[in-house]
């Protein structure tokens, strides 16, 4: 039996179409998805992403301990609200799940981590925190709507309190608190907005007005659609427990100085940073007829040179697009075996889109 | 109410056949099918002159979420394409019926026809579905 957030009362009342994703009933779309992804590059729209967990982690060893769990140092983080992308890896390297973790003090943390995973994260979290003083709290109290577009904060601001109503000043990756309303200035689609935690039973309220400001419902099918134009990642599919950072375009995520900082995974990791062998994650433009899907197996002429980590197509490029995982001698093309057919990419390097435009040169 | 035509057949793979009249017969997904599908953004048809046995896949229809073989209901002849959909593949969203036919073909034995549902029949089918 998979688990409805509380908004889902709401997803049925606007017309959502319900799928199973990773444990949760969720929005796939309220009627056409493409719609919602030119919405959200246009003007404003908003997802539920209350599946995914807030996990809070308090306790005087916590900044010790996240120095230790996660791939870039939290130690970068320096002022109250402040963001950070992180990967936290097993033992040999590879991603456990892809998290945002927040500072609120030297004695508060805050991480969002992915639905699907997130057992297994506080299992692994639980198991890594021994000889650290903290606690590890999941706020399921919680709900979570990004609130993403050009339009977004202008629509968003004024339902919110005087207090939060300073998240207009934000720079990107910073959040604001009021009691247990919390606005970060976050995102999954390359547009401008926020991220909204809120209390739950408060949720479809706050969804009904941010609707009532002109904000439309969106689904995880333009969500998807949306990151992969605005060029990031998704766990399960671009990486997992078997497939590091470094293979999966997020090498800029993991912070090697300083060198004596020994966060779980460093080792492996060491010595895959100096393998020339080492996988290239691309991005890729379909030049030919069909559209991109994940895993399908790419070719340099008769040499099989790796696979499509996640296809699609892009509403906002009108043509397919991909990121993949090859061998590092890929040059500026490749074929992508479709049906039996080899058909042209072209090798890009995403982003593809951002900000409402197409930001590659085709 | 459905809105399903009277006036055609249909294959249990959600393939609809019209007779024209003429010795040709148009082919196309149903109103059901591109609902299931959402968004289109690719078709691919099969060529004219290419010949089709009954129940094999000739056409792919690739929505944002997936890609999906379209059946021949009968065996035949491929005539004509609708070229129009290489730029549009939305009409068949907008209108499965009509302007997002997709191939035409002369049919080898109209009696293939026969084993195929009628409106009635592949509304109960998709009734069943659902």
């Amino acid at each position: 039996m998979n688990k409805q957030t509380v908004l889902y009362p709401k997803h049925q009342q606007m017309g959502a179409k319900l799928v199973p994703f990773g444990g949760w009933e969720m929005p796939l779309h309220y009627g056409s998805q493409l719609q919602e992804h030119h919405q959200v590059r246009q003007d404003a729209g908003m997802f539920d992403v209350s599946h995914m967990t807030v996990v809070d982690l308090q306790g005087s060893g916590v900044k010790s301990y996240l120095r230790h769990l996660l791939a870039n140092d939290v130690d970068r983080l320096k002022n109250e609200g402040k963001a950070l992308y992180s990967c936290m890896l097993n033992e040999q390297g590879g991603v456990v799940d892809d998290l945002i973790v927040y500072y609120l003090g030297d004695e508060w943390y805050r991480m969002v981590v992915n639905a699907a995973t997130t057992e297994k994260d506080l299992a692994w979290m639980e198991t890594q925190s021994g000889g650290f003083e903290l606690e590890i709290t999941p706020r399921r109290d919680l709900a979570m709507i990004a609130v993403q577009g050009p339009n977004a904060k202008a629509k968003t601001l004024p339902l919110l309190s005087e207090k939060l109503q300073q998240a207009g000043e934000l720079k990107p990756f910073n959040a604001l608190a009021d009691g247990d309303w919390f606005v970060a200035s976050t995102g999954y689609t390359g547009e401008d907005g926020f991220e909204i935690m809120v209390p739950g039973d408060q949720a479809a309220d706050f969804w009904q007005a941010l609707s009532d400001a002109g904000v439309a419902p969106c689904g995880l099918g333009a969500r998807d659609t949306l990151r992969l134009e605005a060029g990031m990642n998704l766990y399960g599919t671009d990486m997992d427990d078997e497939i590091s950072p470094l293979e999966a375009g997020l090498a800029w995520t993991v912070a090697w100085e300083p060198a004596d900082r020994q966060f779980i995974g460093r080792g492996p990791l060491e010595a895959q940073r100096k393998d020339p062998e080492k996988k290239k994650f691309i991005g890729l433009v379909l030049t030919g007829r069909g559209v991109l899907r994940n895993h399908l197996k790419l070719f340099n002429g008769e040499q099989e040179i790796g696979e499509i980590t996640s296809g699609g197509f892009s509403p906002t490029l009108e043509r397919s697009i991909a990121f993949a995982r090859v061998s590092p001698d890929v040059g500026e093309s490749c074929d992508v075996e479709i049906r039996g057919k080899r058909v042209p990419a072209q090798v890009v390097k995403p982003p593809f889109a951002r900000q409402g435009k197409a930001v590659l040169a085709l | 109410m459905s809105n399903t035509p009277t006036d055609r057949r249909y294959a249990k793979s959600h393939e609809w056949i019209k007779d024209e009249g003429d010795g040709s017969l148009t082919i196309g997904i149903t109103d059901h099918a591109q609902e299931l599908l959402g968004d289109l953004v690719f078709v691919d048809l099969p060529e004219v002159g290419q010949s089709l046995d009954a129940g094999g896949d000739c056409a792919v229809v690739e929505s944002v979420k997936a890609a999906s073989d379209v059946y021949s209901p009968v065996s035949g002849e491929v005539i004509a394409i609708n070229d129009a959909l290489d730029g549009a593949p939305e009409t068949i969203n907008e209108d499965a019926f009509g302007d997002g036919w997709m191939f035409k073909v002369k049919a080898s034995d109209m009696s293939e026809l026969d084993g195929l549902l009628d409106a009635e029949g592949y509304d109960a089918l998709v009734a069943e579905e659902e």
